[in-house]
């Protein structure tokens, strides 16, 4: 596999299999459980059976080395921050971070507390920020498709083109 | 038992240890002399007539202006359905803070002193395992003294926030 990276031309065939690798794993991110604080509660919800997160193949997992993504969710103090290092670590790639909820967005309405830290993206990369003190479940589902957008323009056997863009690209275009 | 009684008590048992009784407050206090809170706690536990079997908090005060730390006790009696609340005073400059530990008169005190410690910085004398409760043991400084500095910086992860208060205030 390693040989083909990035090296075939963009043809219907190979095209086709980098949909359908994106396919399987956006259809089936399994989300490490990572409840911090309230926003925990409104994770559990979105698991239950009204949001339902299981229609997208959604599994909660309780080990980082089963886990695709990880929905932080809840007020990050600076003693958890490491230990939230360490499980981003032990995530095997690819992986993806929603950060749910304004206090791990930015600290929220602790930001101001001695033992707080300022937004999960201090420490770890975070691909979907999701407003609100919690997020609504349906807020925490359209965060999720965001993620399974994200995977879909991924290019794993064709030259790839850029996926992600800086944001001066971004604004030239 | 009214707290006025128990304070009436306490005053005959150790005259000149205890002083500054507020009775018109909702949770009546005293003062007693740092040095002797342990004997004065021993003797309100043992006597038939208080019994305070239980510590039900013990937490402490900031007064930088009056230079005083202040260790404070929440006693409680199930038997006799009373309560009362000790203050200690201590300076805040003879670094750090020194009381001795109440862990020999109520087990519970182990955890309430850490916490204290660990926020004020106040040192329990004979404590048997005094480390910080709730923050990281490389923590820097005593969080809820009135002059801590926040660092820069914990473990290489900035302690800098967007102003977004200043922001709504312009």
């Amino acid at each position: 596999m390693q040989p083909l990276l990035n090296s075939l031309p963009e043809t219907v065939f190979t095209t086709k299999v980098d949909d359908l690798l994106n396919w399987g794993r956006a259809s089936s991110q399994w989300y490490m459980l990572f409840g911090l604080a309230c926003c925990a509660i409104e994770l559990m919800q979105t698991g239950g059976p009204r949001a339902d997160l299981d229609r997208f193949g959604c599994v909660p997992r309780a080990t980082p080395r089963q886990s695709d993504l990880m929905i932080v969710a809840g007020t990050l103090t600076y003693k958890m921050a490491k230990r939230t290092k360490l499980l981003y670590d032990q995530m095997p790639d690819p992986k993806y971070v929603i950060s749910m909820g304004s206090c791990s967005n930015c600290g929220g309405l602790f930001q101001v507390a001695y033992s707080v830290c300022k937004g999960v993206d201090k420490i770890i990369p975070v691909d979907v920020y999701v407003p609100g003190c919690p997020p609504r479940p349906e807020a925490l589902t359209e965060g999720l498709l965001r993620i399974q957008d994200k995977m879909m323009r991924e290019r794993w056997l064709v030259k790839a083109p850029k996926v992600n863009k800086t944001s001066e690209e971004r604004a030239g275009t | 038992m009214e707290a006025k009684e128990i304070y009436g008590k306490l005053e005959r048992r150790f005259p000149g240890k205890v002083s500054g009784f507020r009775g018109d407050v909702f949770d009546p206090c005293l003062n007693v002399e740092a040095p002797s809170i342990v004997e004065v706690c021993r003797y309100l536990r043992d006597d038939p007539e208080t019994q305070f079997e239980v510590l039900s908090d013990l937490t402490a005060l900031d007064w930088p202006k009056e230079n005083k730390l202040q260790v404070v006790y929440h006693l409680y009696s199930y038997a006799k359905r009373h309560q009362i609340v000790l203050k200690a005073d201590l300076s805040r400059e003879s670094p750090p803070p020194n009381i001795a530990t109440m862990e020999g008169v109520w087990k519970a005190a182990n955890w309430l002193e850490r916490e204290v410690f660990d926020l004020f910085g106040i040192n329990f004398e004979g404590h048997s395992d005094q480390r910080r409760i709730m923050l990281p043991e490389d923590w820097v400084g005593h969080p809820l003294r009135k002059d801590y500095v926040e660092q820069e910086e914990y473990d290489g992860i900035s302690t800098e926030r967007a102003p977004l208060v200043e922001k709504l205030l312009r």
